[in-house]
This record gives structure tokens, C-alpha cells and sequence, in this order.
């Protein structure tokens, strides 16, 4: 676990003890194998966010301590365990599968350390299993596909099919889309985590005619399928919805022309233009010399969210009870307008629709077109038994 | 299920053993001439694929790249066997297990130092980029008609190279008697290189074939190199012949059962396969070796 | 002490010699009661949890060893043995936590989290899949049995990321503690205890297994099989006994690795979770039985180590493997081989 200790002057402001301590926070993520992509894109967001409030949360410096959990959930478990019992850390943040968080929250949570998901969302902790300690400032799995079921809906779309790996997570997604579909699903076909090539699929989909196909694979399953997918020739006569991950920055430059024209639910796209989200876009190409995704974003968002909360309580990460609430309540400048967090700590936030097509430098970027829903929360908040 | 659907899905299973053809027809060679189990082989697919990637982008030459790509991939594999492979000929299979895990570690941190982590792309000339009516009700995309037609040249080309001509004689004869063959002057050593840049050379091959239609990721060798070897088993190790008739036999049970089982089933199905066939004969269908 | 001079002198020989046979194993375990005495005097837990696992897999490594080291079957399934040992654990424990019995056909079980049941569970759960698995696998040999395992090893692994009811490819938590009759085993230093001695009844049941004529039966027929047949010794039954109780030992230790991680997922079965564990018994030398304890020990400590040096740690890590076998024969053991005067001390305990 490499150690990065964010540059840090002795701060002049240091008026208590607490000051002096950094404020530890473990970071993990997939950083190694076919997934590794993913861990950069959030540590990479993550830090962008500390550097915007000088390398600072709520005026303390931070010690952030990585570890790959190479897409493995044990290997996550063991880096958990070693970043609370012999790091000590305050938070354990980064981790990017539902599959790793459900795996290392419980422990995390039993050892009194809060938990705050950047980008994993099972629906677990969204609903029966909600904890105090446990924040998710992402987006909860579900509602991006729920978002493209309200606007196919809208649209009036009747007959739509559906395509997934056959995971939990590709079941939970399509789940969400049926939830808020009100039209004729012709077509549900689940396919073997992994896969590489969806030829014989793409030629049942084909014979089937529908209006519409939503389909959720994620890295480079999605790659595969929307390549084969324009290939087929099919993009200009069926047209292809996908959830913001499988059409976002870490798959679209190996995508190329293939996805361009396919269209995307998401909270944030690159291409919106409220200040702070223009401010994080041009950082971060000027950082990284490349364009930021929404799960960079949403790490950007939730470093800037940490350092508002501390910031109103005085940095101080060790009375847990006013940090939770000033996590709650603290507002602060998102690139996400309208974000906010709901009785479950998890985000009520707005979707939109966009469009893959190619900047004015050829590159694809996801271009917006319109307003889906506004501060749509997610669905299991009711399960969610939180003291307020 | 209609006539144009059940043949476009006959042509996606063919096309789809081609391309494992193409991946396991250099295992194999190296298994049956050198006695070696390659387990980077899936390392030499990707080197590929990059490799053509970033040629064909600072190009425009898709053809081009993908010839200059194989022949770098030839040269990676030569220097592999000159540096490395070559001490493991006598050794344990188990060794020769463990030494080629470890370069599969080795190279996809590499990909990864030199390329980063994030997938690189390898468009499709618009040439090859659409599709072509087949008959009426059959769209199939044009490029996966170039693979066939590439693995079906590669198996024509690998017979007649080791069946018909004087160095394929000298492969053969280095193959079963090392010492004889070099007291008849054959410059076995030479030939080893040779045979494993070739084998090398065609997982480059099936890497950039592969690219256009799959996403070029570190570790996108593992799971085909999983399946290369299901085949390279099933045909019998070392039998050319035996890899593309296996190639073909799972490209086509592995797409029927896509489509007629449920997931679950679908994935296990060429593993199933497998065992069935290697409990039946368990030296393959093709076996070389005794 | 008793008085060995009554015993013949060949007899006692050989006494001293079988007694022998178990002095690396009680120094390995000596140093592991050590090592948590250590641990909870300096109050570091995570050290207790890392060598916990380290035990674990070390049970999986001797008992792999059995079958590769001694009867050269090189198995790329044994990670399905962890898995199903750690399914049964998590899924009866599921059943518990959420009090539903568990349905198999007509049948119904109720859920446990205590181990006293679930171990021997594991056991009977393990032996028939091992024996299936083995007879079909060892129709096969050499290269075709290393593609076979691996082939029943992805069955496993599809078939759970199938078992949509136990979390698929997430895999499943296990939230109640569990016990062992009495014992509470999500106490760390209590779980390091027992599994400290599930590994040492392991290293006894091997080392009595590899000297009993069993074993000699065995490692002949690895050298030889067909003089063994010569001599009208079938050694197909041998070897499938030895591949039982190899998978089986492995199901109980991939039954502790469930309770220990209170998780289990396709993730602890996957082939190349196989290969490492192939890795760790060559690291530790194939001919000792012990060893592979030491090789688990030193791959896992390495696998922390380097993570915590490199992002690049499996650059680091695959090239240690390659210069491992390419200088080594034996595994670290062989280490003394390259400096002379080490020679005598550390390989002195290796055939």
C-alpha cells in the first residue's frame, strides 16, 4: 500500500490537537488487472477533489493510503483489515465492486470506522442493512437504469430488450430498468460474465425487432459488445441504451466510432456547464490529459463533500457524531446541481439523457440532451430504519 | 427459429472456432515440436493486439500494421525462447507450468507500465467496418468474414508447411529424434527458435484479428488462452490437425449453447465437453504423442 | 524417558528416524504459537488475521503437495475443493442466520454456524465430488491431467456464479459468528488456535501417510506406474485414494478459510487462485512435508510486502516466480544450493 502523503505545511491555523494528527483515510480500489482502470479513474477524481481544498480536509492534512483489491473481494477484506487494524484509518473509501464493499463493509462498520462509498451502491446497504457509518455520495446501482426505464417511457417506446452478464449486479440493473418500464419487455437475456463474443446474441436480438435495447456490461464486456454491436450494422437501425459506466471515458476512446450515436442515463456527463463541474472538467484534463468520467467526478464530488463537512466542524473527524450529521447537512458547491444526500446517505440527485458523439476534436464524449427526472431518490430508502 | 437466423448462427459458430483455431494452432506447434506448454501464449495474443493497436493508429495502414505488428510479436517470441523457454525444453511440465504463470504476470504489468491501464482502441478500416448481405435476411459483418478466410489461409498454410516442404520435414524430425536430426545436420536449435517465433507470430495474429471486435485490455490473453487450451486438449497436444477440428467442434457447441441453454449451463457446456471427450480418450481426439 | 537400549538396535533406528520425520513440523508449529504470543503481547491483531490465513493455506499446500509432490498429479482444481468446503460453511450458515431451512429435494436441513457440524458437513460434501472429479481426471495423465483439473476446476466456478440464491458472483457473507461446540471462533486468537491444530493433525495424518507403505506405494507409482502394475499393484486406486484425501483436507481448510474471511465468493475458486496455490507448494520444495507450509507462508508474506513497495507489485512478483524455477529445483529449500556453506543446514531435511 503506497503511502501518499498529500504535501501538507504546518497549518498556521492549527489551533487545537486534532489538528496536528492527519486525518487517515484508506483508499481502496482496483488498481492492478483488465479492471485497473477503474482505481485509477477514482483515485485520480479523489485526489483532484483534495488538491482543490489545498491537500486539506477541514483544515487537517490527510494521509491517504492505497491498496489494490485487484477486483477480488478476500483481497479487499484483507486490505480492509489491515487499514483498520494496524493503519488505523478514519475512513475506508475507494472501492469501486458491490461484490468487494459487501465484503469489506461489515467489518469495517463493526470496527466503528465509516465507510464511504464513492462508486459501489449494492442496494444492501441502500436499504435493510443502512448503517450510520455508511455513506454512498455515487449513486446508488439501481437508479441509472431506472432513469432510462422513466425516459423510455416517456418516449413511448413499446416493445424493448434486455441484455446483462449473468451477475448479481447485471440482475439488479435490469431490475431496475423493469421497475420503471411500462412497456413489453420481448426480451431478457442474461449472458456468461466475462464473455468476449456476442455474435450469436446480436443475431437472436436481430430476429426479435425490438424498438429499443438497454444493456449493462460494464469495462471491457462493454467493449466488446457495442464494437460487435455497430458491426452488425445494427446501431442505425436499433437504438442502443446503456447505463453511464458502460458508455463513459474508460471505455469510449477504445470504443471510438462504434458508440458513437448510442445514448446514455447518467448524473453528470462532461459535457455539463454549471461552473464547478467546467472548473473540474479543465483541471482535470490540465492534471491527467484526458477527459474525466463520471466515476472521477463522483470521487472529486465526494472529496469535496468530506472537506465541506469537516470544514463546519472544525476538522474534527473524532467526534463521530457531528461529523455524520455535518455530512448530512453541510451543503456544498457539486458538480452535480440539486445533489443531496437521503435519509439513507444515500444520493437523491437529477438524471439526464445523453448522447455519445464526437467533440470538436473527434473525441467521443457523452453530450447532453435533456432533463430525464429531477432529485430522483433510490428505491430501498423505505427499508432504511435510520435514527434522524 | 427461421433459415437465415439458424445459418448466420452456424457461420458465428465457425467464425468463432477460426479465431480459437487461430489462437491454439501456435500452442500446439510449440506442445508438439518443443515438448513445451506455453501459458504466456495468451501474453504473446495481447502483445499483439497492442502492438497493431498503436502501429495502426500512428499509420492510418491497416494491413501494414497488422503484418509489422505480427512480425514484432515473431521477435518478442524469438527473444523469449533465446533467453528463457529454451532451458525448460527438458524440463518438468510442471515447471514449464509455473515459469510461463509467472510471464504472464510479468507481461500484462508490463502492457500496463507501458500503456496504462486503460483499454486501447483498434477501429476497423470502413472497408471492413460494415457488413454484407449473405442472402436475403442475412446481414454478417464483413470483418468477421476476413477472419474466417484468415484462419482458414493459416490452416492451409500450417499443412502444407509441415506436411509438404523441407523445412516442415526438418520440424518433424526435430521433433522426434533430437540427436538424429542434428547428425543429419539439421541445426535443431535454430529450428526451435524458428518454430517458436511462428507460434508466437500466429498468437499476434489471433490478438489483432481479435482487437477490432473485442476490447485490447490487459489480461484479454487469460480467458482465451483458457479456451486455447480446452481446444489444443481436445484436438490431441501437437496435432495441428486436431486443433482446428476441436476449434471448430467448440466454437460451435459453445454458440448453440449460448442460445438453446440457460446461462449457467452455457458456460460450463465446452468444459463439459471436455471432460466427456477426455474420459473417452484421454489423449484427445487427434493424440501425436503415443 | 524410555530406555531405548531394550529396543534392537534396527528397530530403535527407525523409531529415531520416524520420529525424526516430524521434527521440521513441530518447529513450524512452535514458531506459529510463538508468533501469536508475540502478536497479542504487541496487541497486533492484523498480524494474527494474516497468519491465520497463512495456516490456511498452508493446510491447502501440504495437503496439494500430497498429491503433486508425492504422487505427481499436478492438480489446477484445488481451488474448487476451497470453495466447496467454503460454500457448505456459508450457505448452512445462511440458512441459520435467516432461519430457513435449506431444501434439497424432498429433504429439509436446518441452518448452523457451528463447525462441529459443518467440518465433518465439509467432508462429506468434498469426498464425493473429489472422487468423481479424480476418477475421471486420472484416466488422463501428465499434461491432459493438469487441463482436465483445470476444466472441473472453471466447472465449479461456474456452477456458484450460477447459484443465484447464494449471491452468484458476489458470493456470500456469513453474519452469524461461528462456533465450534462451545468455542466462539470469531475470536481471532481462539480461530488461530483451532486452526493452528486442524493444520497440525494435517501434518501428522501426511507424514504418517507418506512413510506408511501407502505412501511408498504412491510415490512408486509416480515414478513408474507400469512396473507397479508389473508387480500386480493397481496404482490408479492408490492415487485416487491420495487425490480424496488431498481435495478432502483442502474442503476442510477452505471451510475455516470461510469462517476466518466470514465471506466466500467464486473469486476464492478461480484457476488462477489454483495456479498460485501450485506456486506456493513448488515454493516451498515438493519433496518435504512441510515445506509448502513454509512456501504458503512466504508467498502470501511476499504478496503484502511487495503490494505495499509497487503498483507494479505482480511485475515484481512474476519475475521473483520465474527466477525461482529457472535457478531453483527444489524451492526454497534449494536456496542453500547457491551458497555452499548454507547448503548442509537448509537442505538437509529434503529427499
Amino acid at each position: 500500500m503506497k503511502k501518499v502523503a498529500l504535501m501538507f505545511a504546518a497549518s498556521l491555523l492549527a489551533a487545537s490537537a486534532h489538528a496536528e494528527e492527519p486525518i487517515k483515510i484508506g483508499f481502496i480500489s482496483t488498481f492492478s488487472g483488465p479492471q485497473g482502470v477503474l482505481g485509477r479513474e477514482l483515485l485520480e477524481g479523489f485526489k483532484l477533489g483534495l488538491e482543490s481544498s489545498g491537500g486539506k480536509l477541514g483544515g487537517r492534512a490527510v494521509e491517504l493510503i492505497q491498496a489494490d483489491d485487484q477486483g477480488k473481494p478476500d483481497a479487499g477484506r484483507q486490505a480492509a483489515d489491515k487499514l483498520v487494524e494496524r493503519d488505523g484509518v478514519q475512513i475506508v473509501t475507494g472501492i469501486n465492486f458491490s461484490n468487494v464493499m459487501l465484503a469489506v463493509a461489515k467489518p469495517v462498520l463493526d470496527a466503528g470506522v465509516f465507510v464511504y462509498s464513492i462508486n459501489a451502491g449494492p442496494s444492501q446497504y441502500a436499504g435493510q442493512l443502512c448503517n450510520p457509518n455508511y455513506f454512498n455520495v455515487s449513486f446508488q446501482n439501481d437508479t441509472p437504469s431506472e432513469a432510462m426505464g422513466i425516459y423510455l417511457t416517456q418516449k413511448g417506446v413499446k416493445r424493448v430488450y434486455l441484455m446483462a452478464p449473468n451477475y448479481p449486479a447485471g440482475k439488479d440493473f435490469l431490475a431496475g430498468f423493469k421497475r420503471t418500464f411500462k412497456g413489453d419487455v420481448i426480451g431478457e437475456v442474461y449472458t456468461a460474465f466475462g464473455q468476449l463474443d456476442y455474435a450469436a446474441e446480436i443475431a437472436q436480438l436481430r430476429a426479435a425487432k425490438p424498438d429499443a435495447v438497454f444493456f449493462f456490461y460494464p469495462g471491457g464486456m462493454g467493449i466488446n459488445f457495442v464494437k460487435q454491436y455497430s458491426q452488425a450494422g445494427l446501431k442505425a437501425e436499433i437504438p442502443l441504451y446503456g447505463p453511464p459506466f458502460s458508455l463513459d471515458q474508460t471505455v469510449l476512446p477504445a470504443m471510438g466510432d462504434a458508440a458513437v450515436g448510442a445514448f446514455a442515463s447518467t448524473f453528470w456527463s462532461e459535457s455539463f456547464d454549471n461552473p464547478a463541474s467546467k472548473k473540474f472538467v479543465t483541471d482535470f484534463e490540465a492534471a491527467y490529459n484526458r477527459i474525466p468520467s463520471p466515476s472521477a467526478a463522483q470521487a472529486y464530488d465526494g472529496a469535496r463533500l468530506l472537506d465541506a463537512a469537516l470544514t463546519s466542524i472544525g476538522g474534527k473527524i473524532e467526534d463521530k457524531d457531528a461529523f455524520r450529521k455535518a455530512l448530512q447537512t453541510v451543503s456544498f458547491d457539486s458538480v452535480r446541481p440539486g445533489f443531496r444526500l437521503n435519509t439513507n446517505h444515500h444520493p437523491i440527485q437529477d438524471f439526464y439523457l445523453t448522447q455519445i458523439e464526437n467533440d470538436d476534436r473527434g473525441r467521443p464524449i457523452m453530450a447532453l440532451r435533456e432533463v430525464i427526472v429531477k432529485q430522483h431518490p433510490d428505491s430501498f430508502v423505505e427499508k432504511c430504519k435510520l435514527p434522524l | 427459429m427461421g433459415l437465415p437466423l439458424l445459418l448466420e448462427q452456424a457461420i458465428n459458430g465457425v467464425q468463432f472456432g477460426v479465431m480459437l483455431f487461430l489462437m491454439s494452432a501456435g500452442l500446439t506447434l510449440v506442445f508438439g515440436i518443443m515438448n513445451l506448454i506455453n501459458l504466456a501464449h495468451g501474453s504473446l495474443y495481447m502483445i499483439g493486439a497492442y502492438l497493431a493497436a498503436t502501429l495502426y493508429q500512428m499509420t492510418g495502414q491497416f494491413v501494414l500494421s497488422f503484418l509489422a505488428a505480427m512480425l514484432l510479436t515473431a521477435l518478442v517470441g524469438a527473444v523469449l525462447e533465446r533467453l528463457l523457454l529454451r532451458r525448460f525444453y527438458d524440463r518438468s511440465h510442471l515447471d514449464q507450468v509455473l515459469v510461463t504463470f509467472g510471464l504472464i504476470l510479468v507481461f500484462n504489468d508490463l502492457v500496463r507500465m507501458l500503456w496504462g491501464p486503460v483499454s486501447v482502441p483498434l477501429p476497423l478500416p470502413s472497408l471492413l467496418a460494415g457488413s454484407v448481405q449473405l442472402m436475403p435476411g442475412l446481414q454478417y459483418p464483413t470483418f468477421r468474414l476476413a477472419i474466417l478466410a484468415v484462419g482458414v489461409l493459416v490452416a492451409g498454410g500450417l499443412y502444407v508447411l509441415i506436411s509438404h516442404t523441407r523445412v516442415g520435414m526438418w520440424v518433424r524430425a526435430g521433433a522426434s529424434d533430437r540427436p538424429m536430426a542434428s547428425a543429419m545436420g539439421v541445426n535443431v536449435e535454430t529450428i526451435f527458435v524458428l518454430v517458436f517465433a511462428l507460434g508466437a507470430a500466429l498468437a499476434g495474429l489471433a490478438g489483432m484479428m481479435a482487437g477490432p471486435i473485442t476490447a485490447v485490455q490487459i489480461g484479454m490473453g487469460e480467458p482465451v488462452l483458457i479456451l486455447a487450451l480446452v481446444v489444443t486438449v481436445i484436438g490431441g497436444i501437437g496435432s495441428v490437425r486436431g486443433a482446428f477440428v476441436a476449434a471448430l467442434l467448440i466454437g460451435v457447441v459453445d454458440t448453440l449453447g449460448r442460445i438453446l441453454l440457460p446461462p449457467a449451463l452455457g458456460s460450463m457446456v465446452i468444459f463439459i465437453l471436455m471432460a466427456t471427450i477426455l474420459a473417452w480418450r484421454p489423449k484427445g481426439l487427434f493424440s501425436v504423442h503415443g | 524417558m524410555a530406555d531405548l537400549s531394550l529396543i534392537n538396535p534396527d528397530r530403535q533406528s527407525r523409531l529415531l528416524a520416524s520420529a525424526q520425520r516430524f521434527v521440521p513440523a513441530l518447529v513450524l508449529v512452535v514458531a506459529l504459537v510463538g508468533i501469536l504470543a508475540y502478536a497479542q503481547s504487541a496487541g497486533d491483531t492484523f498480524l494474527i488475521r494474516v497468519f491465520t490465513r497463512i495456516m490456511i493455506f498452508g493446510i491447502v499446500a501440504v495437503a496439494l503437495n500430497f498429491v503433486l509432490g508425492f504422487g505427481g498429479m499436478v492438480s489446477l482444481m484445488h481451488a474448487s475443493f476451497i470453495g466447496v468446503g467454503g460454500y457448505v460453511v456459508a450457505i448452512l450458515a445462511y440458512h441459520d442466520a435467516n432461519l430457513e431451512p435449506l431444501m434439497i429435494g424432498p429433504f429439509a436441513f436446518t441452518g448452523t454456524s457451528d463447525l462441529a457440524i459443518l467440518l465433518p458437513l465439509a467432508i462429506v460434501v468434498t469426498v464425493p465430488f473429489a472422487a468423481l472429479t479424480g476418477l475421471i481426471s486420472l484416466r488422463t495423465s501428465g499434461t491432459y491431467f493438469i487441463m482436465i483439473t483445470l476444466a472441473f476446476n472453471q466447472m465449479a466456478y461456474y456452477f456458484f456464479v450460477a447459484l443465484q440464491a447464494y449471491g452468484g458472483e458476489d458470493g456470500l457473507q456469513i453474519i452469524n459468528p461461528i462456533t465450534f461446540g462451545g468455542l466462539d471462533l470469531s475470536q481471532r486468537s481462539t480461530f488461530y488456535l483451532f486452526t493452528l491444530s486442524v493444520l497440525a493433525l494435517t501434518l501428522v495424518l501426511v507424514t504418517l501417510l507418506v512413510d506408511s507403505k501407502f505412501g511408498i506405494v504412491l510415490r512408486a507409482a509416480a515414478q513408474n506406474e507400469r512396473r507397479l502394475s508389473a508387480i500386480g499393484i493397481a496404482p490408479l486406486r492408490y492415487k485416487l485414494l491420495a487425490f480424496v484425501i488431498s481435495g478432502t483436507l483442502t474442503g476442510m481448510a477452505g471451510a475455516l478459510l470461510a469462517t476466518g474471511q466470514q465471506f466466500i465468493s467464486p473469486a476464492d475458486m478461480s484457476w488462477s487462485r489454483s495456479g498460485e496455490l501450485v506456486v506456493m507448494v513448488v515454493m516451498g520444495g515438493l519433496g518435504s512435508v512441510s515445506g509448502p507450509l513454509v512456501g504458503a507462508a512466504v508467498y502470501l508474506g511476499l504478496e503484502l510486502i511487495l503490494e505495499s513497495w509497487t503498483e507494479y507489485w505482480h511485475l515484481a512478483f512474476g519475475l521473483l516466480i520465474v527466477a525461482m524455477v529457472t535457478l531453483l529445483r527444489g524451492g526454497i529449500a534449494d536456496l542453500g544450493t547457491l551458497v555452499p556453506w548454507l547448503g548442509r543446514n537448509v537442505s538437509g531435511g529434503k529427499n
